[in-house]
């Protein structure tokens, strides 16, 4: 204040004078200050008595604070409980819907189909993608580090149209709900080395019937007459451009000598668990999963479409991309 | 230091001390009962003040069934007549803004401060609670005595009057206010059977108290203290610039009328008898020269112009007039104001941007997100495919079916989950998932440009296109 015209009107001041002549006055602050002064004064002591304020903890027990007449003692946990009982509220309507509705009938409803997508990306995030790969991209196992026979994807890629077990919503769901356990026998007794060899290229050329050791050694038994699988036991198509195990000649051969999951030591492990004994999803979060996991982009469609009335039907309820060997 | 020093005066020194009675600064401590004299500038001031009678009754509009301009921002969209605008639209507000800032700075170029003088809501609401306390107490001279009175019944009985139509209109003033915001009608339901939100009373109850003492007691302490406006505008006006002047080489030097209403030879016009300062709402001497406090209303024109006619002198020793003009300077036209056509300049780019805002809104409104992991995926046939997430917002009143199309983007694609037309709810973004699947022997490059169009099925002229990338494995 440097036009400040007012004397010290007699009030003393500190005594301590700086630059020749600045002073201290000892003036009160003003009453309304002093009042705020005060008043937060007294509601540090409230507010420290109303919440759990005292860090220490004597045999388990502590000072849970006297807490506020509607809403009782405040503990962390119940404020989240209640945040997600706001959540809940809003997803109800929701999860009530999908209770009793089929996998096929959820993917044709297009506001719910939408509104499964969001929770299964946390879902599937949370109990898929570690084998699967985030977004169902897949993980792929090279080099060094992983043994021959780990060589390959650990886990199908989800976003493609080749399915072992079948691409309809349904088989997927089956999928989740029960698990999968792929069966390939050991072959390295019944095959010489040279039919291995002629068999082996075959499979990597796309077009395993070409060699009638592909009959005559049995694999037909499984694959099919022509090699395209049979979603029914999960075996694989060898005429796609998919590999669910390492798809380099001796990858093939590796397959071939020690099969999949056939007790040899050296064998492929492709166990898929069964989601229902592991009890971590519910039955919704497994609908969920699978209407999720049928969106990627490779779902199979019905061969007659679930419901027609609706008239937006998702995306990709609609595509029927029927898997085309080249 | 302790030697005396003798002064001599040289010149008229001493007439200086008696220049530091003249400037007083106006805090307030003394209410302004301002005279009110009819007049031209009187006149234009109740026209242009009566233009906030749009904002008490417009949002009572109908167009089509609904109000006809609403700004609902509980559902993030304003409503103007057709028009609906959205958030995404929201940067013509920006514009709208400068558009507002450049008209004000162009009329203060060229005519000082016109708003805060005609239109600006203190200035109005102040003439209007200055008038309902003249019809309820009387001329300034009974004013000033009713507020050295000791209190009695009448005096009692005119102040609670004066304060309960004060209030009565702050709080019509805040219902106004908010009812641009939300359903005019259903608004006064819900007010008369107290029922508003707690957002809408705290908006009317500031809003109230808002009008009732800015308008009812700060009043010309606002243009003074708080308004950043008066302080703002002053640097736009320059010498050329037309304001409420006097006219000193004409005024001066000023003296009272004597006897018979003869004027002593050798005296100005200004007979000093102080209504341009009786007339004034801010309390200024305009004869003190262009100043903070002038708010540039004219009101003291017509006060001076009338006195002129009463001791048969010309009009218009207080006029609108440049400095220049005061100043025997050559008076430049209007199109010599360079500063002017600046401000116009910005305001017509603001407003070019605003109409083709307005004629581009369309009625949807296209995003397309490429999924990103993966970018791509390989089917069992070799092809290759990518997902792409669409976002159609709706922008108008009803549901709308859209077909999608691509343009680019790889020879033989083909897009999956387009067979059937897609429902886009109106008022919000809709989502669905769009499949391009490629074969891989036609693609050319790892990244290929393509173009997407939503349209509607009914009008494919109503459309809204969208350009993002194919993504292929490295070629």
């Amino acid at each position: 204040m440097s036009d400040n015209q007012n004397s010290a009107g007699g009030v003393p001041t500190t005594g301590h004078v700086w630059d020749d002549d600045l002073g201290d006055l000892v003036n009160q602050p003003p009453r309304w200050w002093m009042l705020g002064l005060t008043a937060s004064a007294v509601w540090v002591v409230v507010y420290w008595l109303m919440y759990p304020s005292i860090p220490f903890a004597t045999s388990g027990d502590f000072f849970k604070g006297i807490g506020l007449p509607a809403t009782g003692q405040w503990t962390a946990i119940k404020e989240l409980a209640e945040d997600q009982a706001v959540l809940d509220a809003v997803r109800k309507p929701y999860e009530d819907k999908l209770k009793d509705m089929t996998p096929a009938a959820i993917l044709a409803d297009s506001e719910l189909s939408e509104y499964v997508t969001r929770s299964g990306k946390v879902l599937f995030s949370d109990n898929c993608a570690g084998c699967h790969g985030q977004n169902g991209v897949g993980s792929e196992q090279k080099g060094e580090k992983f043994a021959v026979r780990e060589q390959g994807l650990m886990a199908p890629v989800l976003l493609d149209d080749d399915w072992l077990f079948g691409g309809k919503v349904d088989d997927i769901h089956t999928s989740i709900v029960g698990g999968r356990q792929g069966m390939m026998m050991a072959h390295k007794d019944m095959v010489s080395d040279a039919e291995l060899d002629t068999l082996a290229n075959a499979v990597a050329a796309g077009n395993p019937a070409s060699t009638p050791l592909f009959a005559e050694k049995g694999c037909t038994a499984c694959h099919g007459a022509d090699g395209k699988g049979v979603a029914a036991m999960g075996s694989a198509n060898l005429t796609d451009k998919i590999w669910r195990f390492d798809g380099s000649l001796e990858g093939i051969k590796h397959t071939i000598r020690f099969g999949v999951n056939s007790g040899d030591p050296m064998a492929r492990v492709a166990v898929m668990p069964n989601f229902t004994t592991a009890g971590k999803l519910s039955e919704v979060d497994m609908k969920k999963l699978a209407v999720y996991v049928y969106k990627f982009g490779g779902g199979q469609a019905e061969a007659v479409a679930p419901v027609a009335e609706v008239a937006a039907v998702s995306a990709v309820a609609e595509a029927a991309p029927a898997p085309e060997a080249k | 230091m302790s030697e005396p020093v003798n002064k001599t005066e040289v010149g008229s020194v001493t007439g200086l001390y008696s220049e530091h009675v003249e400037w007083s600064t106006n805090l307030g401590d003394a209410t302004i009962h301002a005279k009110r004299m009819p007049g031209r500038f009187r006149t234009l001031k109740y026209i242009t003040e009566s233009f906030w009678l749009i904002f008490f009754f417009g949002a009572y509009l109908r167009w089509n069934g609904k109000q006809a301009i609403l700004l609902d921002v509980n559902n993030r969209q304003f409503h103007i007549f057709n028009l609906t605008i959205l958030p995404q639209d929201i940067w013509m507000v920006s514009l709208l803004l400068l558009l507002l800032a450049m008209a004000l700075f162009a009329i203060t170029s060229v005519a000082s401060r016109v708003f805060c003088g005609f239109f600006c809501f203190q200035t109005a609401w102040v003439d209007l609670f200055t008038w309902i306390e003249e019809k309820i107490e009387g001329n300034p001279n009974k004013r000033h005595k009713l507020d050295a009175a000791p209190w009695n019944g009448d005096k009692i009985g005119k102040k609670v009057l004066k304060h309960v139509i004060w209030l009565a209109i702050s709080i019509f003033t805040g219902i106004s206010f908010t009812i641009w915001f939300v359903d005019a009608f259903q608004y006064w339901r819900d007010f008369l059977s107290f029922n508003l939100s707690m957002l809408e009373w705290v908006t009317l109850i500031s809003f109230t108290m808002g009008t009732y003492f800015l308008a009812g007691f700060l009043r010309e302490q606002t243009c003074l203290w708080l308004c950043p406006y008066a302080r703002i505008q002053a640097v736009m006006a320059d010498s050329q610039t037309i304001l409420p002047a006097y006219d000193v080489s004409r005024g001066e030097p000023r003296g009272k009328l004597r006897h018979a209403g003869k004027v002593v030879e050798q005296q100005g016009d200004c007979i000093d008898c102080f209504q341009c300062v009786q007339v004034c709402p801010t309390g200024v001497d305009i004869r003190d020269g262009q100043q903070l406090g002038c708010i540039t209303c004219g009101l003291c024109l017509d006060a001076c112009d009338s006195v002129m006619d009463k001791i048969g002198r010309p009009r218009g020793l207080i006029r609108y007039a440049s400095l220049d003009e005061l100043e025997g300077r050559p008076v430049k036209k209007l199109y010599q104001h360079p500063r002017t056509w600046v401000y116009v300049t910005i305001l017509l780019l603001a407003l070019a941007g605003i109409i083709y805002g307005l004629n581009h809104l369309g009625s949807l409104t296209l995003r397309v997100a490429p999924e990103r992991q993966p970018l791509f995926v390989r089917m069992s046939d070799g092809s290759i495919q990518n997902k792409y997430t669409f976002k159609v917002l709706n922008k108008t009143d009803h549901n709308l079916q859209v077909n999608v199309k691509a343009d680019g983007g790889i020879k033989g694609q083909q897009l999956v989950g387009i067979e059937k037309p897609k429902l886009v709810t109106h008022g919000r973004a809709t989502s669905f998932t769009i499949f391009v699947k490629a074969p891989e022997e036609n693609i050319l490059k790892e990244v290929t440009k393509i173009v997407f169009r939503v349209e509607n099925t009914e009008d494919p002229t109503m459309a809204a296109e969208y350009t993002t990338m194919f993504n292929a494995p490295k070629r």
